[in-house]
C-alpha cells in the first residue's frame, strides 16, 4: 500500500514551570504528531538538565497574537497615563514610606 | 555546537553580494518609512521579532546563516556518534550520549529560529540532503580515534564557542535567545573534551602520542572555522551593520589563539606552528599562513568525509520516514475517534 503524501508534523509552542511557584514560560517551539508526542520531545529538548517541573504545549495555530504593525497604536493609551504609576504623587518626607 | 562564523552562499543561491544592500531597489514611500524604523532600531542596538518588517535581504541572510548553523549541529552529531560504541568507559559513553544529544537539541533549537521567518522545516532539510545547503565544514575530517573525540570538544567546540556567545547579542530576537541557550550548554562540551586529554596525558606513551596526533590534524581546520580573513570576507560588513555578527572573523580568530596557548601549555601539547609565538607589541600571538584553498575545497564538497556526512543524513531521513508518516497517521485517527465520540 502507497503511504499518502503527509506533511511535516504540525509545530507547537513549549511553555515550561522552572520551579513550583514561578509561571510557565516560553521556551521554544518543536514538531511533533500530536500532544502527548510534544509533551514528550518537549521534555527532551527543553529539560535536560532540571530545567523544568511542569511543560503546556499549545498549537501555534492556536495563538493569537497582536499586530506587529499596530504596535503604537495597540500599546499608545498607556503612554500618557503617567497618573497610573506611585511616582506621580509627591508625598511629604515625614510620612515615610508608603 | 558548531559554527563558522562566515555564512557561504548556498549552492543554488546567486552570487551574494549584489543582494546584501539593505536596499536592493526603489522603495515605495511605506517601505521606506519601515526601513527607517527599522534602521533606527539597528542603530539603538534593538532587537527584530518575527512578525516585524525587515529588508528581504536581511531575512535571507538570517535564513541562510541560522539554518547552515542548523545543520552543523545536526551533521556534527556525526563524527562524534561514530564513537559512542566505542568509547573506553562507561563514563566517557554516557558523556558522549549526552554531548551528542545535546547538539541534536541546539539542531532543533536552530531549525525553530529558522522558521520564524518564513521558512519550513522540510524546506530546509531539503536543502541540506540534497546538497544545496552548507555545513560546517569541521565536520567533513574524520575523528580517527578517541583522541580525536577530547579534541573535538576542547578545541572544535572551543573555537565554536568563540563564535558563538558573540550571537547572543545578534539583533533576530529567536537566533539570539537560541544562542543563549545553545552557550549554557556548550560550556560542558569543551570541558568535557579537554579533560579527556588530561587523562590520556596521564596514560603510556602510545597515549600521549594519540593526543599529539589529533592536536597536530585539527589546530588548522579549527582556525579555519572563523572564516576567511577579514579583507576576504566582503560579507561582514554587511552583516555587522545589521547586528547579526558582532566580532570580525580575525579577531574571534585571535580570540581563540590567545585562548588556547596556555591551555595546551597545560595539557603538555604543543600547537603544530613553527610561526606561533607571543608578540610583546601586540599583546597577543602570532601565528602561521593557514591553508584557504584546502579549506574551500572542503567547504565546496571536495574534504574527505563530505559524501559520508551527507550519505548518513540522507539515509536517517530516509529511513525514518515510515515513522513520521506513522505518527501523523496515528494522531489523525485519534483525532478523528474523538469528533466522532463527541459528535
Amino acid at each position: 500500500m502507497s503511504t499518502p503524501a503527509l506533511k511535516e508534523w504540525p509545530l507547537w509552542e513549549v511553555f515550561v514551570r522552572s520551579k513550583q511557584g514561578l509561571e510557565h514560560k516560553h521556551c521554544g517551539s518543536l514538531h511533533a504528531s500530536d500532544s502527548e508526542h510534544a509533551l514528550q520531545m518537549a521534555r527532551d529538548v527543553y529539560t535536560r538538565r532540571q530545567e523544568g517541573v511542569s511543560i503546556w504545549v499549545v498549537p501555534s495555530a492556536s495563538i493569537s497574537a497582536s499586530e506587529p504593525n499596530d504596535k503604537p497604536e495597540f500599546f499608545d493609551p498607556a503612554s500618557d497615563k503617567v497618573y497610573r504609576h506611585p511616582t506621580f504623587y509627591v508625598i511629604p518626607d515625614e510620612v515615610g514610606h508608603m | 555546537m558548531y559554527t563558522q562564523s562566515f555564512s557561504v552562499p548556498d549552492g543554488t543561491e546567486p552570487s551574494q553580494s549584489a543582494g546584501l544592500k539593505a536596499v536592493p531597489k526603489a522603495l515605495s514611500a511605506q517601505d521606506a518609512a519601515l526601513q527607517a524604523q527599522f534602521d533606527a532600531r539597528i542603530d539603538a542596538d534593538g532587537r527584530i521579532e518575527p512578525r516585524e518588517w525587515m529588508p528581504e535581504a536581511y531575512r535571507k541572510t538570517l535564513v541562510r546563516q541560522i539554518s547552515q548553523h542548523a545543520h552543523s549541529e545536526i551533521v556534527g552529531m556525526l563524527p562524534e556518534g561514530n564513537w559512542i560504541s566505542r568509547a573506553p568507559s562507561l563514563k566517557r559513553k554516557a558523556i558522549l550520549i549526552a554531548k551528542v544529544q545535546d547538539e541534536g537539541g541546539h539542531g532543533l533549537y536552530l531549525y525553530s529560529a529558522a522558521e520564524t521567518l518564513g521558512t519550513s522545516r522540510d524546506q530546509m532539510l531539503d536543502a541540506l540532503h540534497t546538497g544545496k545547503a552548507k555545513y560546517s565544514s569541521i565536520f567533513n575530517y574524520p575523528t580517527l580515534n578517541w583522541a580525536d573525540v577530547g579534541v573535538v570538544g576542547w578545541l572544535v567546540d572551543g573555537a565554536a564557542i568563540m563564535n558563538q556567545v558573540p550571537l547572543c547579542r545578534c539583533s533576530y530576537g529567536p537566533y539570539a535567545r537560541a544562542m543563549v541557550r545553545v552557550c549554557k550548554e556548550e560550556s560542558f562540551h569543551q570541558r568535557q573534551g579537554y579533560e579527556a586529554l588530561l587523562v590520556m596525558m596521564q596514560g603510556t606513551e602510545e597515549q600521549k602520542a594519540m593526543v599529539q596526533d589529533a592536536v597536530n590534524r585539527w589546530w588548522w581546520k579549527c582556525l579555519a572555522m572563523f572564516g576567511p580573513p577579514d579583507a576576504d570576507s566582503p560579507n561582514s560588513a554587511q552583516g555587522m551593520r545589521w547586528g547579526i555578527k558582532r566580532i570580525s572573523n580575525d579577531d574571534l580568530r585571535q580570540k581563540f589563539v590567545d585562548a588556547t596557548v596556555p591551555q595546551a601549555k597545560v595539557l603538555g601539547v604543543t600547537l603544530p606552528d613553527p610561526d606561533l609565538k607571543w608578540n610583546d607589541e601586540r599583546q597577543a600571538h602570532d601565528y602561521g599562513q593557514i591553508d584557504w584553498d584546502e579549506f574551500w575545497a572542503t567547504v565546496n564538497g571536495d574534504g574527505p568525509c563530505n559524501k559520508e556526512r551527507l550519505g548518513a543524513r540522507v539515509k536517517a531521513w530516509n529511513d525514518g520516514a515510515w515513522v513520521r508518516d506513522a505518527a501523523l497517521a496515528h494522531a489523525r485517527k485519534q483525532q478523528t475517534r474523538q469528533m466522532k465520540e463527541a459528535a
